[in-house]
């Protein structure tokens, strides 16, 4: 068995009286390419924004490289409105902000590209490697940090050659065509050093040829940086072809777990997400 | 690259000794001509130059609407004041109140060392050092619960503030220490230009540098996209309490360079009125430029006590019209500022510092030669 980096142990998130994820269990293995599927509104990106310490949840814990980093139960109004289970098995609170969690090594990207708009392409991935910086602010002016600030760079550098952005690094973000903001969004979030990358929806908006490349691209990042990627996709081509394993998410509980062929073949995924082709 | 960062600060020191020496110069021109009011604008505008840019650090650059500027003026202004009336002119100034309970001065104490020049300039550079940390201080306190607030919310929390500390200055309890609502003067200044151009100078220099350092782009970032920023591992609540300090530290130096400037401080002087002044330049300037703020104060000054004063006087009416009057000159530099707020919707040089001009057309005239 090879190591667990992630661990979603019987997390639910419920906003009032909806449930929007529901005691959902998953884990992601060291090296792996997981992905979350599900149909519009299933509660892909809120499992995402609870394993990356946007959102609390409502109860349950999550589990990263073998310590705990988020645990809640039911508080206040939600004792007597909580709908889901094991509840009282989770007494801590454990509730870092998402700065934190990047800190320990999860970067994820964003549904709709989030890219600091009036900086250029270096300074979008520079900016991402602050959290890695040991300096305070005054060395950090007086320019007693050179050594730092120059490897930093150098990472800068190397990671935009990476991911075939070294040509545009002088340009605005924002005046890159859509596929490379996307690109740009992952080297940033690889910026920070993580182990476990979380790519929410990363070929969204993407015709069938940038899709391909993506999914390349993300198989190379993978097996060039060792990192372990979780993702969340429409594009079933993409998903099928890269990962390792699939969870399938709908209405807030996962209904399968499985290798790509075993999802296919499964009729209930088939029924809430996949369909049927129309000629078969 | 390397090379390049090193440069800031070598440029910058030798622009500051550049413009003391300009300043000497203009000093000298001034007196000979009897052109005071070159001077007032000259220092007014320095001073000014500091405080707008210490208010682009928060409201430019780390993206937070503060309207708490004239507060920790205030603090600075009568830090300075308290700190530095030579004791034996103190009965004079505490008149209601036997002399007030500070009883010493900061110059003094150096002078009694240094001797009266170089004791008297350490004194009063260290006491401005004070008056920063003083108001930063108060940043601090004021920054732990309102930065959770967020654009007018954060404006209107801040102001507030600001109003607090201007009536609390002013309470009677408190009289013995800051001489109430009367006005606290007799204060060693500087006579000169080139000490304020060099202080301010020094304090933009540091602006500068933390602007571009690895902090400074954590500001822009948390401006451009706080989510964005906070899921990069940007510490929100420690950068934006950093920056409000920093922010609230310059314009505590400020204030007390305000305070020499004006040779005598009231706090009934300190009002909101001076903090949109303030926010006027930063946005003038182009928010979230440095060199666009030092500009623009000056140029404000300038219009406001000197260039514009003609109108104000109602012997240049022309021709029996009687349109030019006490106080015409605000009406003309109100309609000024309409045409550059909608027009120059990003203000003279929007986000682009000066040198940046020049980089620009170097860049245009290379692709143009590379096209030919």
């Amino acid at each position: 068995m090879s190591e667990n980096v992630l661990n979603v142990e019987n997390v639910t998130m419920q906003f009032g009286g909806v449930v929007a994820v529901d005691n959902m269990n998953l884990e992601v293995n060291q090296g792996e390419i997981v992905a979350l599927i599900g149909p519009n509104g299933a509660g892909k990106t809120t499992a995402f924004n609870v394993v990356t310490g946007v959102y609390q949840p409502t109860n349950g814990a999550v589990w990263f490289q073998g310590e705990k980093i988020v645990e809640n139960h039911p508080q206040g109004k939600m004792k007597q409105q909580y709908k889901g289970q094991h509840a009282g098995e989770y007494p801590h609170v454990l509730a870092p902000t998402p700065d934190a969690i990047t800190k320990l090594g999860m970067a994820r990207t964003f549904q709709n590209i989030r890219l600091w708009k009036s900086q250029t392409v270096f300074d979008n991935v520079l900016i991402a490697k602050h959290c890695r910086t040991h300096t305070n602010f005054l060395s950090a002016a007086l320019r007693l940090n050179r050594k730092e600030e120059q490897t930093q760079r150098r990472h800068v550098e190397e990671l935009l050659e990476l991911v075939g952005l070294s040509d545009v690094k002088e340009e605005l973000a924002t005046s890159l065509p859509y596929g490379k903001q996307r690109r740009l969004e992952i080297a940033r979030a690889l910026a920070t050093e993580p182990k476990l990358l979380l790519l929410d929806e990363p070929a969204a908006g993407m015709n069938p040829q940038e899709t391909d490349e993506l999914t390349a691209f993300i198989s190379e990042i993978r097996s060039k940086l060792g990192l372990t990627v979780f993702l969340i996709e429409h594009h079933m081509d993409l998903v099928m072809d890269i990962s390792d394993r699939i969870y399938v998410l709908d209405f807030g509980k996962l209904i399968a777990e499985g290798t790509p062929a075993e999802i296919q073949n499964n009729q209930r995924v088939i029924d809430a997400y996949l369909g049927v082709a129309e000629d078969a | 690259m390397e090379t390049k960062r090193n440069k800031t600060i070598l440029w910058g020191l030798v622009l500051i000794a550049a413009f003391s020496a300009l300043s000497l110069g203009a000093e000298g021109i001034a007196e000979a001509t009897g052109q005071t009011l070159l001077m007032t604008v000259l220092k007014k505008g320095t001073v000014y130059a500091l405080l707008a840019v210490s208010m682009n650090l928060l409201n430019g650059f780390t993206g937070l609407f503060s309207l708490g500027q004239a507060g920790f003026m205030l603090i600075g202004a009568y830090a300075y004041a308290i700190l530095t009336i030579p004791v034996a002119k103190r009965a004079g100034v505490y008149q209601y109140y036997d002399g007030g309970i500070v009883q010493f001065s900061i110059p003094e104490v150096f002078s009694g060392v240094f001797g009266d020049l170089v004791g008297g300039v350490i004194g009063m550079v260290l006491t401005l050092v004070i008056c920063g940390l003083l108001a930063a201080f108060f940043g601090w306190l004021i920054g732990l619960p309102v930065l959770r607030l967020k654009s007018d919310y954060l404006a209107i929390a801040t102001l507030g503030f600001a109003e607090i500390i201007r009536t609390f200055i002013q309470y009677e309890s408190f009289a013995p220490l800051t001489n109430g609502s009367n006005t606290l003067r007799q204060y060693p200044t500087f006579k000169h230009l080139y000490p304020y151009v060099i202080i301010v100078g020094l304090c933009i220099l540091g602006i500068v540098l933390l602007v571009n350092s690895t902090y400074g782009r954590a500001f822009k970032a948390i401006r451009d996209d706080e989510i964005a920023a906070e899921a990069m591992g940007i510490n929100l609540a420690k950068h934006k309490m950093l920056s409000f300090i920093i922010s609230s530290f310059f314009a505590g130096v400020g204030g007390g360079l305000l305070a020499m400037y004006m040779s005598s401080v009231q706090a009934k002087g300190f009002t909101v009125a001076m903090t949109y002044e303030i926010l006027l330049m930063v946005v003038i300037g182009g928010i979230g430029s440095i060199s666009g703020s030092i500009i623009a104060s000056y140029l404000f000054i300038g219009c406001s006590e000197w260039w514009l004063r003609f109108l104000d006087d109602p012997s240049n009416n022309p021709g029996g019209l009687k349109l030019l009057a006490p106080g015409f000159r605000m009406v003309v530099f109100s309609v000024f500022i309409m045409i550059v707020v909608l027009f120059f919707r990003k203000g003279i040089m929007g986000e682009r510092e000066f040198p940046d001009l020049f980089r620009q057309r170097l860049k245009r005239t290379k692709k143009e030669a590379v096209e030919k």
